[in-house]
């Protein structure tokens, strides 16, 4: 995979810092001409991995979260959201729809629209080291 | 000022606006609550017309406030729900609570099928 174009974006686990992150993900993705929907689903998809890196991984404070993007041929666009913080001990589990640790207020609704907004998604975690969730969305259509 | 209320005989309608984000979803769960708890409406409506962008926090709100008005003895209805927007709500599943009233829905499922 040859790789064109790629940033990086470092930021503390702020919730205020949600807006931030999916504006400049898809300020990025300008430059691939997106549609509305296509903007609209690496936006919502960035959102809720940031979302989930403020909610769970730092416990007991504000952490670091990395974000980097890159722009390969054929349109095809990768974003990692990875950080720090304490991890997930069962993946599969809380890619679960309606699975959630999150309380009341939270739909356990992330991953599973991660996973619907973008063509694949891949999430690696190991406790006590953080977490990587990375997606591919491709936007030229296939041939 | 993300949500702004109207209301008329016991009918509550809160306008949200802006990006239903978990950072904003905060601020106006608040809001919403605080005036719930205030007026005790026996219909609550989310107004959509206005949101630009939300997440899955947009869901976990309505949820919320489904209980919340349960608790109370009322109903919730979310409407004006804008065309791109409704993936998410669809993909929620929320339409099984039968809150959801949005103009032209068969019509929006049938163009995008």
């Amino acid at each position: 995979m040859k790789v064109l174009n790629e940033m990086k974006l470092s930021f503390m686990s702020r919730s205020v810092n949600e807006g931030f992150a999916r504006g400049a993900v898809s300020a990025f993705l300008m430059q691939l001409d997106p549609t509305v929907t296509q903007l609209a689903d690496v936006k919502t998809a960035v959102s809720e991995a940031v979302t989930n890196c403020i909610v769970h991984a730092y416990p007991e404070g504000a952490g670091m979260i990395y974000i980097s993007a890159k722009i390969a041929e054929e349109g095809k666009f990768i974003v990692s959201v990875r950080d720090k913080g304490c991890g997930i001990a069962d993946v599969r589990q809380a890619m679960e729809p309606l699975f959630t640790t999150g309380g009341e207020e939270r739909a356990g609704l992330g991953f599973a629209v991660m996973q619907s907004f973008t063509d694949s998604i891949r999430v690696t975690s190991k406790p006590g080291r953080g977490t990587t969730v990375t997606m591919v969305k491709r936007l030229k259509k296939d041939e | 000022m993300n949500v702004s209320f109207s209301s008329f005989q016991g009918e509550l309608t809160a306008f949200l606006s802006g990006d239903i984000d978990h950072h904003g979803a905060r601020d106006m769960r608040r809001r919403i609550d605080g005036e719930v708890e205030r007026s005790h409406p026996s219909l609550l409506i989310l107004d959509f017309s206005s949101v630009q962008f939300m997440d899955s926090s947009a869901i976990g709100l309505i949820m919320g406030r489904y209980r919340l008005m349960q608790l109370i003895g009322g109903y919730i209805r979310v409407s004006n729900v804008p065309a791109h927007l409704k993936r998410l709500i669809e993909l929620s599943g929320i339409g099984a609570l039968g809150v959801l009233e949005y103009k032209g829905k068969e019509k929006d499922k049938n163009e995008s099928a």
